[in-house]
C-alpha cells in the first residue's frame, strides 16, 4: 500500500529516518552480527586470542548433554505455562462473558498483574513458597507435604511455571474476553434455540470461532515463556536445582556472563534466533490467514 | 482573478497514460465544470492545475505565469475536497485559519478574514465546533469557506458535492454558483454528475479516456454533442442511436443516427421506423417509454405526461424532425 | 450494552456460579499480591517465626521508610528514580524516533527507502535477550555501563513503534495532507500541525504499553548496572537477598517488591482503556 500524496525531499526524510537507522545499527545489526560471528570462535585458555572453529560450537552444543536438556526443560516450561495461563485465562474470561453487567469490574480486578514485572512475581512466589517463612510451605508442612524447590527439581519446576503463569493470565484474559465479546450474538442464540446446552454450545461454536484468538495467543505465549520468564527463574530457581530450570534463554546468560563462554554463548543465541524467527514466521503467516476470515 | 491556461496536457503514472493532450482556455471569472465518468482523468487534470500532480508534458499557467514546477500554495489557488479534508483536531475557526496563520498573516487580518467568510457561509455560530460535531452540510460550507478566506484567484473544486444527500446537493449548487459569482472568482469544478455540470458551468469539458472529447457551454454541448460517448453521457435519459441501415439512409457502413428522446414522437404506424414498447415509465410530468427496434436495440422516447401511453407489446412507429437528428461516423465523431 | 440483553443462560444458577469463579479467579490472581503487601507491614519476627500473619500489622511506615531511605544496597527512592527514568526514556525515545521514521516512510520517497523499511522490519524479529553478549560488549566499548543512556537506547532498537505508527498513518486520509499543501504547510509544520496531534491517542496508548516493558526490564539492568546506585528497582529487589544463609530482611523486600508495583499498576489502570487499546492494536 502507498500513499498517494508525497512530499518532496531526499535529504528531510533521511534526516528523518536517521536517529533510528543509527540506534537500530549499533546496538541491534552490529551486535546480532557479532554474536553470529562469534558463534564461529572459540576463545583461546588464557581468553587471549579466538580460534576459528567454523560450525564446531553448534556440534559440540547439539551433542551437549546439559544443553540438549535445557532444551527439553524449555519445551516442559513453555508447554506448561502457555497451556496453564491460557487455561485460567479461557476459564475467566468464560465466566466474565456470561454476566450481565460487571464483566468491566473484574476485567479491572484482573487486569493489572500484567503491570506485574516477571521478577516482581518471581519474588512473590518465592515468598510464598519459601522454605524458612513460606506461608504456602507452612500450610503444606501442617497437610504433611514437606515442600522444598531448592532441592525437588519437580517443585522447582512447578512453582517456576506459576509464577510465569500467574503473571500472564491478565494478558489472556484481555484478548479472550476481547474475543469472546466479538462472537456475534445470535450465533449463540440460534445455537441455543437449536437445543445445544451451554457445553455443547461452548465446543461446537464459541470454541471454534474463538480459534484465531487462541492461536495468537498460543504463539505470544511461547514467546513468552522463552524470553520474557527470565527474571522469574533468576529470582526464584537460578536455573536449579541441578540445572532442572535451566531454559535456553537462561543458558545464554549463565554461560556467557557468569561462564564467560562467549562462543558457544553467542552460538546459543544462534539459535534462539532462529527459533525466534521461525515462531515469528508462523505468527505472520498467522495473520495473513487471518485477513481472510 | 486570473485566467487558468492548459496546453497539451500529459500524465502518465509510470508506464500507463492517463492523459493524453489536453488544452483548455479558462477566461478570468469563468466557471468550469469537468464532466466525465470515473477513471477518465478529470481528477488528475484538477491536481495537476492545483499542483498535487506533476505534469508529464505540456504546460499549465494560471494568470499567464508558468507554473508546472510552482508549489500548490504558492499557485494562488484554493481546493474545496470530495471528502472536505478538514483537520479534525481542529476547531471551525482554525480549520480556515490555518492558511493565513502559515502566511504569517496578522492576527487581527485573519479574525476579519475568517469573520467574513462565516457571515458568508452562515457558519457563525459553528466557529468553536470541531468537524465531527457539524453535519454534513456544515463541513461542507467549512470547506468552502477555508477556500474563501485565502481570497485566491482560482477555486479548484473536486466532487464537493457526492458525499451528501441529494436534497443537499441541490441547495449546495446553488449557493456555490451564487458564491462564485459574488466574489468573481475562476472556478474548476470536477464532478460525475451531469446535472450538476449542466447547471453550474460556463462551459463544459466532457472528459473521455484521457482526451477531452467536447468543450462548450452545457446548452450547445447537449444540442451539438461532437461524439457518440459525450451524446450519451449528456442529457437523461441519454440519446437514442439507430444503426442508418435501419432507417433506410444512404450512409457509408457503421454510421450511426442519433436523436434524443424529447424529439421522438410515437405514432400508430411508420414506415421509417417501428418497434415493440417494452414497458413505459409514468413519471407524472413526462413518460419515458421504452421501444425494441427491430435489430434488437432498445429506444427511449419522452413523451408529456399527459399524452396516452401505447400498451405494452404493441407495435408503434417513430418519427421525428429531421433537423434534430445527429449523425455519428464508425469512429464515434460526428459527420 | 445492548448486546449484553442476550436471554441465554443469562440467569439464574450459572449467573451466580459466574461470579463465584471469578470472584475465586481474582482471589487467586491477588493473594501473592496481598501477601506481600502483609509481608511488607509487620516486622522480620513474626515472618521468620512461621506461619506469618495474614493481616496487615503496624509497620507499614518503619518498613517503607527504610526501604525508600535506606533500602539495602542502595535506597529504594534511588532505584525509583532510575527505573522512572528508565521506563520514560524508552518510551519517550521510542516514539520519538518512530513517529519521525514512519511519517518519513510513509510520507516520503526518498532513495533507500524500501531498504530501510526492511531493515526495520528484521528487528521486528529479535528481543534483546537473544543478542546480549555482543550488546553488552557494545555498551562496554561506548563506556555506557552504568549510565543511563546505556540502560535505555538498546531497548529503543527495535520497529514495533514504527509500525503501529505507520499503520495509522496510512489510514489518514490523503486529502489532508493535501489540504496541508494547498494551505502552504511544508512536510515538518504538517507532521507538527496535522500528523502529531492526530496521532495524540495512539502515542499515549503506546507510552502506556512501552513505559510498562522499560519499567520491567530485568535482564538488561542486571548485566550494566553494576553500581548499585544504578540499579532499577525490579532488578534490585533481587540485589537484596543475601548471599549465602543469612536471613533475608524479608519486610524491606516486600515493601520494595510493592513499591515495584505501584507505578505501572496506576499506569495501567489509571489508563485502562488507552492501554487495552494500545496491547491490542500493538499486537494485530
Amino acid at each position: 500500500m502507498e500513499k498517494r500524496v508525497s512530499f518532496k525531499g531526499v535529504l528531510l526524510p533521511l534526516l528523518l529516518v536517521l536517529p533510528q537507522l543509527v540506534v537500530t545499527a549499533v546496538f541491534f545489526f552490529y551486535p546480532a552480527g557479532q554474536a553470529i560471528w562469534q558463534s564461529l570462535f572459540i576463545p583461546d585458555p588464557f581468553g587471549l586470542s579466538m580460534q576459528w572453529v567454523g560450525l564446531g560450537n553448534f556440534d559440540y552444543l547439539l551433542s551437549n548433554r546439559y544443553y540438549r536438556a535445557s532444551f527439553a526443560t524449555t519445551a516442559v516450561f513453555s508447554i506448561l505455562v502457555t497451556s496453564v495461563s491460557m487455561g485460567v485465562a479461557l476459564f475467566l474470561a468464560v465466566l466474565a462473558d456470561r454476566l450481565i453487567r460487571g464483566s468491566g469490574v473484574y476485567r479491572t480486578l484482573l487486569i493489572w498483574p500484567y503491570a506485574v514485572a516477571p521478577a516482581v512475581a518471581g519474588v512473590l512466589w518465592m515468598f510464598m513458597f519459601n522454605t524458612r517463612v513460606g506461608v504456602v510451605t507452612w500450610y503444606l508442612g501442617l497437610l504433611g507435604y514437606d515442600w522444598n524447590h531448592v532441592l525437588n527439581e519437580g517443585e522447582a519446576m512447578g512453582l517456576v511455571v506459576a509464577a510465569s503463569a500467574w503473571g500472564r493470565i491478565s494478558y489472556n484474559f484481555l484478548f479472550f474476553l476481547a474475543g469472546l465479546q466479538a462472537i456475534p450474538r445470535s450465533v449463540i442464540e440460534a445455537a441455543a434455540i437449536d437445543g445445544a446446552r451451554f457445553w455443547t454450545r461452548f465446543r461446537t461454536m464459541v470454541f471454534p470461532l474463538l480459534s484465531p484468538t487462541t492461536f495468537f495467543l498460543l504463539v505470544v505465549n511461547i514467546v513468552y515463556a522463552f524470553f520474557e520468564t527470565f527474571g522469574v527463574i533468576h529470582t526464584i530457581t537460578s536455573g536449579g536445582p541441578q540445572q532442572a530450570t535451566t531454559i535456553l534463554v537462561y543458558k545464554v546468560y549463565a554461560d556467557g556472563f557468569v561462564g564467560q563462554d562467549l562462543g558457544s554463548s553467542s552460538a546459543q543465541s544462534v539459535i534462539l534466533l532462529v527459533l525466534v524467527s521461525l515462531l515469528t514466521v508462523v505468527q505472520f503467516r498467522f495473520i495473513e490467514r487471518r485477513v481472510h476470515y | 482573478m486570473a485566467t487558468v491556461t492548459l496546453e497539451n496536457i500529459c500524465k502518465s503514472f509510470g508506464k500507463t497514460d492517463v492523459i493524453h493532450g489536453v488544452d483548455i482556455d479558462i477566461a478570468d471569472g469563468e466557471f468550469i465544470v469537468i464532466v466525465g465518468p470515473s477513471g477518465c482523468g478529470k481528477s488528475t487534470l484538477l491536481r495537476m492545475i492545483a499542483g498535487l500532480e506533476t505534469v508529464t508534458s505540456g504546460e499549465v499557467r494560471i494568470g499567464g505565469r508558468r507554473v508546472n514546477d510552482v508549489e500548490p500554495m504558492d499557485r494562488d489557488i484554493a481546493m474545496v475536497f470530495q471528502n472536505y479534508a478538514l483537520y479534525p483536531h481542529m476547531n471551525v475557526f482554525d480549520n480556515m485559519a490555518y492558511g493565513l496563520k502559515i502566511a504569517g498573516k496578522p492576527r487581527a487580518e485573519i479574525a476579519e478574514r475568517v469573520a467574513g467568510a462565516a457571515r458568508l457561509l452562515q457558519l457563525e455560530p459553528y466557529l468553536d465546533r470541531k468537524p465531527r460535531e457539524l453535519s454534513g452540510g456544515q463541513r461542507q460550507r467549512v470547506a468552502m469557506g477555508r477556500a474563501i478566506v485565502r481570497k485566491p484567484a482560482v477555486f479548484l473544486f473536486d466532487e464537493p458535492l457526492s458525499n451528501l444527500d441529494a436534497k443537499l446537493r441541490v441547495q449546495m449548487r446553488l449557493e456555490i454558483r451564487q458564491l462564485q459569482r459574488d466574489l468573481g472568482v475562476t472556478a474548476v469544478y470536477v464532478t460525475h454528475d451531469q446535472v450538476e455540470a449542466m447547471t453550474l458551468a460556463d462551459r463544459m469539458v466532457v472528459m473521455h479516456a484521457g482526451r477531452a472529447d467536447q468543450i462548450g457551454p452545457p446548452l450547445e454541448v447537449y444540442e451539438n454533442p461532437a461524439t457518440t460517448f459525450v451524446a450519451g453521457f449528456i442529457g437523461s435519459p441519454p440519446m437514442n442511436f439507430v444503426p442508418v441501415g435501419l432507417v433506410g439512409l444512404g450512409a457509408p457502413e457503421g454510421t450511426v443516427l442519433g436523436i434524443r428522446p424529447e424529439h421522438v414522437e410515437l405514432v400508430s404506424g411508420s414506415d421509417r421506423l417501428h418497434g415493440t414498447v417494452v414497458y413505459a415509465e409514468a413519471l407524472g410530468a413526462e413518460t419515458l417509454v421504452h421501444v425494441r427496434l427491430a435489430d434488437g436495440t432498445l429506444a427511449t422516447v419522452r413523451q408529456d405526461g399527459t399524452a396516452p401511453t401505447p400498451p405494452e407489446g404493441s407495435d408503434v412507429g417513430l418519427i421525428w424532425a429531421e433537423a434534430h437528428q445527429k449523425l455519428f461516423g464508425a469512429d464515434g465523431t460526428r459527420l | 450494552m445492548s448486546r449484553r440483553d442476550g436471554m441465554v443462560e443469562r440467569r439464574g444458577w450459572g449467573y451466580w456460579l459466574s461470579h463465584a469463579g471469578l470472584i475465586l479467579g481474582v482471589a487467586f490472581v491477588f493473594f501473592p499480591i496481598w501477601l506481600a503487601f502483609v509481608a511488607s507491614t509487620v516486622s522480620q519476627t513474626e515472618i521468620v517465626r512461621p506461619p506469618m500473619p495474614l493481616w496487615p500489622g503496624d509497620h507499614l511506615l518503619e518498613n517503607y521508610g527504610k526501604a525508600l531511605a535506606s533500602g539495602v544496597n542502595a535506597p529504594v527512592a534511588l532505584m525509583l528514580m532510575n527505573s522512572a527514568i528508565m521506563a520514560i526514556g524508552i518510551a519517550l525515545g521510542k516514539i520519538a524516533i518512530s513517529l519521525l521514521s514512519a511519517f518519513a516512510i510513509v510520507y516520503f520517497r526518498f532513495p533507500g527507502r524500501k531498504l530501510f523499511f526492511w531493515l526495520i522490519f528484521l528487528t521486528l524479529m529479535l528481543p534483546v535477550e537473544v543478542r546480549i553478549v555482543p550488546t553488552y560488549e557494545v555498551i562496554a566499548g561506548f563506556g555506557m555501563l552504568n549510565s543511563y543512556s546505556g540502560l535505555i537506547l538498546p531497548l529503543i532498537a527495535s520497529a514495533t513503534a514504527t509500525f503501529l505508527f505507520r499503520q495509522f498513518f496510512m489510514t489518514v486520509p490523503d486529502e489532508l495532507a493535501e489540504a496541508a499543501r494547498v494551505d502552504g504547510a511544508r512536510p515538518m509544520r504538517f507532521f507538527l500541525d496535522i500528523l502529531m496531534p492526530m496521532s495524540r491517542t495512539n502515542i499515549a496508548a503506546l507510552f502506556v504499553i512501552l513505559f510498562i516493558y522499560g519499567w520491567n526490564q530485568y535482564l538488561w539492568p542486571l548485566l550494566i548496572t553494576t553500581d548499585p546506585a544504578m540499579n532499577t528497582i525490579v532488578m534490585g529487589i533481587k540485589q537484596m537477598f543475601p548471599s549465602g544463609d543469612d536471613i533475608a530482611d524479608w519486610p524491606v523486600i516486600m515493601a520494595t517488591s510493592i513499591l515495584a508495583m505501584v507505578p505501572p499498576v496506576l499506569v495501567v489502570i489509571g489508563m485502562q482503556r488507552l492501554f487495552i487499546r494500545g496491547l491490542v492494536e500493538s499486537e494485530k
